[in-house]
């Protein structure tokens, strides 16, 4: 039986956090009585005409720039033409043959084309209204209409729901960091629709693509894809056709259901707007959006993992939750070990969350990052055990302060055997305890040592350094 | 008719400066007579004057004839169409605010044809305009209210929009002044769009000299419309006396008649040609000159203005303004038989002509293929005026027809712009003036210049004019 | 000439009710204003650049600052059925945009 490999593209919509609409002077809104940021231009009364908004367009570089697109510097808009009560003019206002923005790449997602729009307005199903009886009524809202928008078109180079969910989190926290949205998915800053279709493993063609829409938190679109996935691999399993088609996804039956406006394919008629001149990219709004842009969760996992030795991972953990990022770097910078330091830093920080809360922010909790440094620092000095070190995180965790200053309290200072604190005395009693895995280890059957190691570890309460430990019992055997 | 109301608008405001007259005075004088419009020129008229402005504002508080196509708050703006009837809009059309910025005082709305679709005013869904020379005939459109009102001196002055010959040819029919200027000249903001990148706002008067001052206040830059313009400097009062060294052509094929035969008649092309001979005894000289792709103009622009016109008319749709029929019935319903009932025969001809030309398969073949004869025709303008300061030809291939003379056949119709839709396509300025009556019917001459060359084009019409002496006054009685 | 089955379509696309007459004549109207514009196809239009524009103006933007909107009560005095605050109309299936 043929296996099917899942090709997914996805079509996200961000809306953009200026003051004012894409196209006229209205204040952006949330939750505010409905029709009280409307003007002529955005409601489309007669004879009103659009003017672009300049931040708009640096936020819809800036994201270009992140996604390693290329800047059109002269780019168009176009109508798009479709009746429908959210669209006030008759027609969307978008970009068609020339975006601002092409290609480029996010992480291992190649991106197609980013381009800007303006949002629709909201329609409210209100059922049997007063005015009108035995008729089913919807009442329009204009506040969100003309809303900036950028489109972000992906490539089909996603093979899986999980991949899809994780790449869309990795753009997330892009543009969330490029502060040009809320990327709010509850609050629809962020709406997010796939395009997928399968192909038998291993063929490289294109089977017939069916849409997605509405599946506006990252769950649904999980669920959404997987739920469409099963569906393809089902027909053509049966030996039936996939049939192009949009489908509405239904969070709470978690059912596809075909658009009913889509039994007659939309005609767009796009056309160059003629209320709109092009837009012009120059070189120092480049710059100037270039200013703007910080260093990316992927450049970062790339620092971390190229740069400080971490492993892919982790690198990624780490660089994908910012707060956690930039915890580490200030720990980090606290600690004058190399390396070495960077890695056992970097695997303290999944401990320091697992007592803390996994969505905790780690700046918040009681453990400055000097001291998880310098607890670091301890443990590949061998100052610490690592078994050790993990109680004094507890206890960091719970009343802060230092890590040596609570070794010290305590008396968890790792022992050695040199130095007379008895490590050398434990461990000759140990032998002593059981002198026939001794004679062993003399015979140099090495796994006897596993007892008497754990006797010493007992005695020590896990204070002395398992390597050390090995290192004096096969000295003390040795010595006979 | 009263002696106030025989001044044009430049003598009226020198005597309302000079104390002579009274602004509110003259205001009533022509609330008056546009009360007792017989002519169905307009489809509003203040009923009492509105607090008159300094004498010493430029335009000082004289009466204005509006086109019913520009928006004015909380008054009708109706733009000849059912759909839009007893439509107030929320704010008013920046062409027109700089004209009450500038001491202008609306008179009225005008009569128009629906959505300035239109060559003779018979496509109003209130009913049809006048020619104040012959009540049977029409006043041409489709600002034909706005010319109208001012030949019959139901206004001193007015405003209309032009996309495809819509104020210069009206003025023709009726034998008064009008003036199409640059693309991008006057504001659009406010003006309710027919083809939004050939309409443009614009003077109609009884003489140059009122055309150039009421233009002068009309233009200029506007941050709510995109593609306006600031002119290089302000529109002066023209006052050449001859035509020395002015190079006028001619072009063959817009004088020899198109190509389906049906040319220009006989009497408007002796108006025109008489009217080339005077202009060479000012000191113009005469020429032919090539415009190859003009007679394609006609088609280009049937192409790109009802495409353009197929989306601007898409936002009335019965939900948030003006008409809605079956309100009760589904969403698809609703929208097409409002849209059904709420546009006449023209408007829907050329929505359904427009989708058509845009629709999926079509979209290269019409609309794509007039846009590359638009640039053809801009070349063929460019290269014109190498040689040539300004090209000639007779606004109308014909004088005022008579009502329902051409409705039936709706392309002898548009025939009407042969001459009028070459420069909007090119986005240049063009202007008309009454070159004498053939039949006792008004002919108009034309005058085309490059983008920006309105005072030139107003000095060279204002010495024409001055040469012609055309009478209009016998219409204003 | 135009099919009639054409004129429905585009009737439909333009949201256009239209009675059997004004199905017949405009069918036969566009067709006639369609063979007169036709000719410009027979043009050589190789490699000319469209024009969608008269003027050669670009790069005009406005500054990103609030401009006061309109009291709800003045845009709703024009709507055919104001409900609660907003534009009333017939619910419509899922949008496919
Ligand atoms: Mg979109
Ligand atoms: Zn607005």
């Amino acid at each position: 039986m043929t296996e099917y490999e899942a090709v997914i593209g996805l079509e996200i919509h961000v809306q953009l956090k200026t003051r004012t609409k894409m196209f006229c002077g209205c204040e952006l809104s949330f939750g505010d009585p409905p029709n009280t940021h409307t003007c002529p231009t955005c409601l489309g009364l007669p004879g009103a005409l659009p003017v672009v908004n300049a931040r708009a367009v640096d936020f819809a570089i800036r994201i270009g720039l992140a996604l390693e697109s290329a800047i059109a510097p002269r780019s168009l808009f176009h109508r798009k033409n479709y009746f429908y009560p959210d669209s006030p003019k008759g027609y969307q206002i978008s970009q068609y043959d020339v975006p601002i923005c092409s290609g480029g790449r996010l992480g291992e997602v190649r991106i197609h084309r980013v381009h800007l729009e303006e949002d629709a307005a909201k329609l409210v199903h209100v059922g049997e209204s007063g005015r009108i009886h035995g008729s089913d009524r919807s009442v329009v809202d204009f506040n969100r209409c003309g809303t900036p928008l950028v489109e972000i078109v992906s490539e089909p180079d996603l093979r899986s729901p999980e991949q899809a969910h994780e790449w869309l989190t990795l753009l997330r926290t892009t543009l969330r960091q490029l502060g040009v949205s809320d990327v709010n998915m509850d609050e629809g800053s962020l709406r997010c629709d796939a395009n997928v279709s399968i192909r038998p493993v291993g063929s490289t063609g294109l089977g017939t693509k069916t849409e997605l829409k509405n599946m506006n938190s990252f769950r649904f679109l999980e669920r959404g894809v997987r739920t469409e996935i099963a569906r393809q691999t089902e027909l053509l399993r049966m030996g039936e056709p996939v049939v192009q088609e949009t489908l509405h996804f239904d969070p709470t039956s978690g059912r596809l259901t075909p658009l009913r406006s889509k039994e007659e394919a939309h005609d767009y008629r796009y056309f160059p707007e003629p209320d709109l001149v092009p837009l012009l990219v120059t070189g120092e709004m480049l710059q100037a959006a270039q200013g703007q842009v910080p260093e990316l969760p992927a450049q970062r996992a790339d620092r971390f993992e190229h740069g400080l030795g971490l492993k892919p991972g982790i690198a990624r953990d780490l660089a994908f939750r910012r707060e956690l990022a930039e915890y580490f770097e200030q720990a980090l910078s606290c600690s004058d070990v190399g390396a070495t330091a960077a890695v056992e830093l970097a695997n303290w920080i999944p401990q320091l969350m697992e007592r803390i809360g996994s969505d905790a922010d780690p700046a918040d909790s009681s453990v400055t990052p000097r001291a998880l440094a310098s607890l670091a620092a301890m443990v590949v000095a061998k100052r610490v055990s690592r078994d050790a070190a993990r109680d004094v995180l507890t206890m960091l965790v719970a009343e802060g302060g230092e890590p040596q200053a609570i070794v010290d309290r305590e008396g968890l200072g790792a022992l050695d055997g040199d130095d007379g604190d008895g490590l050398a005395a434990i461990v000759d009693s140990a032998l002593a305890a059981d002198p026939n895995a001794a004679a062993k280890v003399a015979a140099g059957n090495m796994k006897a040592i596993g007892p008497l190691v754990g006797y010493v570890m007992r005695e020590t309460k896990g204070r002395a350094d398992g390597g050390e430990v090995t290192r004096l019992i096969r000295q003390r055997v040795a010595q006979g | 008719m009263s002696e106030i109301v025989a001044l044009t608008a430049t003598a009226a405001i020198e005597r309302i400066r000079a104390g002579e007259i009274d602004a509110a005075e003259l205001f009533e004088a022509y609330r008056a007579r546009a009360a007792a419009d017989e002519l169905n020129a307009f489809t509003w008229v203040a009923d009492s004057a509105p607090p008159t402005p300094s004498p010493q504002s430029p335009l000082a508080g004289l009466p204005l004839a509006v086109k019913d196509l520009f928006c004015t708050e909380g008054i009708p703006s109706q733009a000849g169409s059912r759909i839009l009837k007893g439509y107030r809009p929320p704010y008013t059309a920046t062409v027109v605010s700089n004209l009450a910025e500038a001491g202008a005082s609306l008179l009225g709305k005008t009569n128009q044809d629906e959505f300035a679709m239109g060559s003779s005013n018979e496509n109003s869904a209130f009913g049809p305009v006048l020619n104040p020379w012959d009540r049977a005939r029409v006043p041409g459109g489709s600002s034909g209210g706005s010319a109208a009102a001012v030949a019959a001196g139901l206004a001193p002055w007015a405003i209309g929009t032009d996309t495809g010959g819509s104020i210069r040819q009206p003025a023709a029919l009726c034998g008064i002044v009008g003036v199409k200027p640059t693309y991008g000249a006057c504001s659009r903001y406010g003006m309710i769009a027919f083809a939004s990148s050939l309409d443009q706002a614009g003077p109609l008067t009884r003489d140059v000299t009122d055309a150039a001052l009421l233009l002068s206040h009309m233009v200029g830059h506007d941050r709510r419309d995109s593609t306006s313009v600031a002119m290089p400097g302000p529109i002066t009062r023209p006052h050449a006396e001859d035509l020395r060294g002015i190079r006028l052509g001619v072009p063959e094929e817009l004088i020899g008649g198109d190509e389906d035969g049906t040319g220009i008649e006989a009497g408007v092309r002796e108006s025109f040609e008489a009217t080339l001979r005077l202009a060479e005894s000012l000191g113009a000289t005469v020429d032919t000159c090539r415009l190859p792709h003009a007679p394609h103009a006609l088609s280009a622009y049937y192409l790109i203005a009802p495409a353009e016109a197929s989306a601007n008319l898409a936002r009335f749709d019965g939900v948030r303004y003006g008409l809605r029929v079956a309100g009760d019935s589904d969403l698809e319903t609703m929208y097409s038989r409002t849209r059904g009932e709420g546009f006449g025969p023209e408007v829907k001809r050329r929505v359904m002509l427009g989708t058509y030309a845009l629709s999926s398969g079509y979209y290269d073949a019409y609309y794509g293929t007039a846009l590359k004869v638009r640039t053809k025709i801009a070349e063929d303008f460019r290269e014109v005026f190498d040689k040539f300061d300004f090209v000639a030809t007779p606004t109308s291939p014909w004088v005022a027809f008579a009502l329902g003379a051409k409705t039936a056949d709706p392309l002898a119709m548009y025939l009407n712009d042969f001459c009028t839709v070459p420069m909007p396509l090119a986005g240049i300025p063009a202007l008309s003036i009454p070159s004498g009556l053939s039949d006792g019917l008004p002919v108009g001459f034309q005058l085309a210049g490059p983008a920006f060359s309105e005072n030139r084009l107003l000095d060279a019409a204002y010495a024409l004019e001055q040469a012609i002496a055309f009478d209009g006054t016998g219409v204003r009685a | 000439m135009l099919e009639r089955e054409q004129v429905v379509h585009v009737a439909r696309l333009a949201r256009l009710a239209l009675d059997e007459d004004e199905l017949q004549k405009m069918a036969s109207e566009l067709s006639a204003v369609l063979d007169h514009v036709e000719r410009i196809r027979e043009l050589d239009l190789a490699d000319v650049e469209p024009t969608s524009h008269a003027v050669d103006v670009a790069g005009v933007m406005r500054a990103d600052e609030p401009e006061p909107s309109l009291p709800r009560d003045v845009i709703l005095a024009a709507a055919p059925e104001p409900v609660d605050g907003g534009f009333g109309v017939p619910s419509p299936g899922p949008s496919g945009e």
